[in-house]
């Protein structure tokens, strides 16, 4: 069997030191290699947080193949069907009649009747000018005990105008209509991974009689609508700031955007914020700083001089953590990332002008299929991709932040590494599970 | 409704197949598609990704480049990579995207060859066909392009192994106990187009005597090479013990008088078959043919063959059905006292009995990856 190929690679490219690295694109793009590491969520798994609603994806097979088997391997196969386009809708204009018969058999065929249904588009109706409108409308009136929300599958948009990833967590929250907001609802939006229970932020709300809502907690399709009396939008990832905004346009529900960073200030100004607009006290920070801090010392001592690899998947804002075990003193030795948030700047400017030796690694270039793959001594990795690329058992699996926010988050994954770095874990099994926290049959 | 799959999975696509038929041959091959075809092809249609490197990549095409139809930056993509990791070949493959913007990928590859040197191949595939017509064209062309011409036959009875990938015989072993099988029957394993063999090994496939086609995927390169060297070919794959035998005396027969042979067609089964239970088989016309033989001769029941991927007529038998669609196996699946398929095809099957789950990878992915078993000259009797 093939081992290596072609000629000894160097690392030209794909290996940079922070002091020469660009922002907010260190590496030039061009072919691009995807590594095993699987556990980022999708739009598959995504959608499947809206309870009683089922999937339908309008692709050509190619497109429908990676969706189908995400379904497969979260046992969600039932709540998951595929119309699927052939040379002669492409050809013949046929595309709006595929889509309302598609969706009309499908429904016809399914042993449940969902409350919902995800329709996707494929790039490839952009390029056939279709009448996106007439089909919602037509499967609206055909079908009016079930909502239906346009949802997107369109990789070539990643470049241009809202990602993917932001469109749908738009769509996520588009079936919701206007209702009287109840002021003591809030609801936490645009995250897959509900935040952990034991985080400040949580408490903060509920010791104050605030009913947290989000797709998380749904255990019915009303559940999901009565997130529409939420008096206020909370969101911690910049991907979510968009859905944030058209809430508000189209049912009037605020926002705040309270971005989770590894930043004791900025922690302190998300709750001063918070509790400003809700009229309630602020939380003791000192006192959870202190904590969290005490972590940080504990875990830097059991880790000593360990060289620390972080990728960004593990989370949104990996400058700021990656700041903040520096301010620490962590062996940070490596950070895989393709391109960096325009929001981290600061940090990365930060990092440049303390630590320019830091290393910046691709995890898409060609080449990282054949750099090697192994560390001399232990390697504490964060993140699942740069656990593959370190060659590293000893890794913390998380990705997306994983629900960690606020002091508590610092808590936690302090905790999380000295777990990491005393207990090794099957890294090829873990890593190439898709959707982290979902079902897997893998 | 034609085109609905509103309860069962999607196979895998054409430039999923191309891939997987290259993947162990020292070439770069680049889908040109959007990222994400990527990932789904290494997380769900290759078992090797994590552990053997092949240098399988995406182009990552955005709005505009297709917009604007920049093949420029995609030679020049294809061409800075390949001086870089000089691989033995560059195949570039279509996709959806691609078709509608009609990029031609040949003319694309010639100047990919011209500016690096390197051979370059470029397939129209366009993700609206399944993965068997990705392996056709990619062997179809592995073989025109890198057969030694002028090369003497091998000494003993040697056959090659043509449409071997992961998509159809996962990595459970099954090429190795077809190699251990050759060389039971006293001949000699040739090359295996393409799994366990390098392209050095496949350059000399003319020396072969026979071939061996175990799927559609591999038919054309088996008629490829029946043009070029004359080497005729025998279509089967050697599951079940009984069947095994009868498929290796085919070829011997094969290589004594020249006929190209489909070897579940002349088993002399139809007048030994009675009784009132009739299974199906869904899946590959070439290995699930094979198998309803093996089922046949192994233990008297019939075994039709149902097959929604892309054949040939003359592959199946008469009682064998092409069923492209869902609909079509909700309509002819009540007839039939049992099922062999892949378990993601169970809810077609409902509560009802006797369903025999046989993975394929090219419908599962790699979910069942862990219970696929290798049936390869091995009893079946057990297994119905």
């Amino acid at each position: 069997m093939l081992r290596r190929v072609g000629q000894e690679v160097n690392e030209e490219g794909v290996k940079t030191r922070f002091r020469e690295a660009s922002f907010p694109m260190p590496f030039q793009e061009g072919l691009e290699y995807s590594s095993p590491a699987r556990g980022n969520w999708n739009i598959v798994h995504t959608g499947m947080l809206i309870p009683q609603s089922h999937q339908i994806f309008v692709c050509a097979q190619g497109c429908l193949r990676g969706v189908v088997l995400t379904a497969a391997e979260m046992n969600a196969l039932d709540r998951y069907s595929a119309v699927e386009i052939r040379e002669e809708n492409v050809l013949d204009g046929t595309m709006e009649e595929l889509m309302i018969e598609g969706v009309a058999d499908v429904l016809k065929k399914l042993k449940y009747r969902p409350r919902a249904v995800l329709l996707f588009i494929s790039c490839q109706h952009f390029f056939l000018a279709y009448d996106q409108e007439l089909v919602f409308q037509t499967l609206r009136e055909r079908f009016p005990d079930i909502r239906f929300a346009d949802c997107y599958m369109i990789p070539t948009l990643r470049k241009s105008g809202l990602t993917p990833d932001q469109k749908m967590r738009i769509q996520l929250y588009s079936m919701l209509e206007p209702m009287t907001p109840d002021p003591k609802k809030v609801n936490l939006i645009g995250s897959n991974h509900a935040i952990n229970k034991t985080s400040e932020i949580i408490s903060l709300l509920s010791s104050h009689g605030y009913e947290i809502q989000s797709l998380n907690s749904c255990q019915t399709f009303d559940d999901y609508l009565a997130m529409a009396e939420g008096s206020l939008n909370l969101l911690y990832e910049p991907l979510a700031l968009a859905a944030g905004k058209d809430l508000e346009k189209r049912l009037g529900q605020k926002f705040l955007y309270l971005p989770f960073v590894f930043d004791f200030q900025q922690i302190e100004k998300n709750y001063r914020m918070l509790a400003k607009t809700l009229g309630i006290p602020a939380p003791d920070d000192a006192l959870l700083q202190e904590k969290a801090r005490q972590e940080l010392a504990k875990t830097r001592e059991v880790l000593g001089d360990t060289a620390i690899a972080v990728d960004y998947t593990f989370t949104f804002r990996i400058l700021s953590f990656t700041r903040m075990l520096l301010e620490n003193g962590f062996h940070v030795t490596e950070l895989y990332a393709d391109a960096f948030l325009p929001e981290e700047q600061e940090d990365f400017l930060w990092i440049q002008e303390r630590f320019p030796e830091l290393m910046v690694s691709s995890t898409n270039r060609p080449k990282m299929r054949f750099l090697k793959r192994e560390r001399q001594g232990k390697t504490l990795a964060i993140g699942q991709k740069a656990a593959y690329f370190t060659g590293t058992d000893y890794f913390v699996n998380l990705v997306e932040s994983g629900g960690l926010y606020g002091y508590d988050g610092i808590v936690q994954i302090a905790e999380m590494m000295r777990e990491a770095y005393e207990k090794p874990k099957d890294r090829k099994t873990l890593i190439q599970r898709k959707g982290y926290g979902c079902e897997s049959c893998i | 409704m034609k085109q609905v799959a509103g309860l069962i999975s999607t196979y895998s696509s054409d430039e999923f197949g191309i891939c997987s038929a290259l993947y162990e041959l020292g070439g770069m091959v680049v889908m040109h598609d959007a990222s994400g075809c990527n990932s789904t092809y290494t997380t769900h249609d290759e078992p090797r990704w994590y552990d053997i490197d092949s240098m399988i990549y995406i182009s990552a095409i955005s709005e505009m480049e297709a917009i604007m139809g920049d093949d420029e930056k995609l030679i020049r993509d294809i061409t800075e990579t390949a001086q870089e990791l000089n691989p033995a070949f560059v195949a570039v493959t279509g996709a959806p995207i691609p078709y509608m913007i009609g990029t031609d990928l040949p003319a694309i590859a010639a100047v990919v060859e011209q500016e690096t040197g390197i051979p370059s191949f470029g397939f129209a595939a366009n993700g609206m066909h399944d993965y068997l017509s990705g392996i056709s064209m990619a062997l179809e062309a592995v073989v025109n392009r890198f057969c030694i011409r002028a090369i003497p036959k091998t000494e003993r009875l040697s056959v090659n192994i043509i449409g071997a990938t992961p998509l159809d015989f996962s990595l459970n072993g099954s090429i190795d106990s077809m190699i251990q099988w050759l060389q039971e029957q006293d001949m000699e394993p040739g090359a295996c187009l393409s799994m366990g063999t390098t392209l050095e090994e496949i350059k000399k496939a003319g020396q072969a005597h026979v071939n061996l086609a175990v799927s559609y995927g591999g038919l054309a390169a088996a008629k490829t090479l029946n043009r070029i060297f004359g080497t005729p070919y025998v279509i089967g794959v050697p599951v079940g013990k009984t069947f095994a035998a009868h498929l290796a005396d085919q070829l011997r027969q094969t290589a004594a008088d020249q006929k190209n042979r489909i070897g579940y067609q002349e088993t002399g089964l139809s007048s030994r078959i009675s009784g009132s239970q009739t299974l199906a088989v869904i899946g590959e016309s070439i290995y699930s043919a094979s198998l309803a033989a093996a089922i046949g001769q192994e233990t008297g029941i019939p075994v039709h063959v149902l097959c929604p991927l892309e054949t040939e007529k003359a592959l199946l038998r008469e009682c064998d059905l092409e069923t492209p669609e869902e609909d079509d196996l909700i309509q002819h699946l009540p007839q039939y006292t049992g099922l062999i398929a892949d378990p993601l095809y169970r809810p077609l099957w409902e509560d009802r009995e006797n369903f025999y789950p046989l993975p394929h990878e090219a419908f599962s992915g790699r979910i069942y990856d862990a219970v696929n078993p290798n049936l390869i000259n091995r009893r079946l009797r057990n297994c119905v």
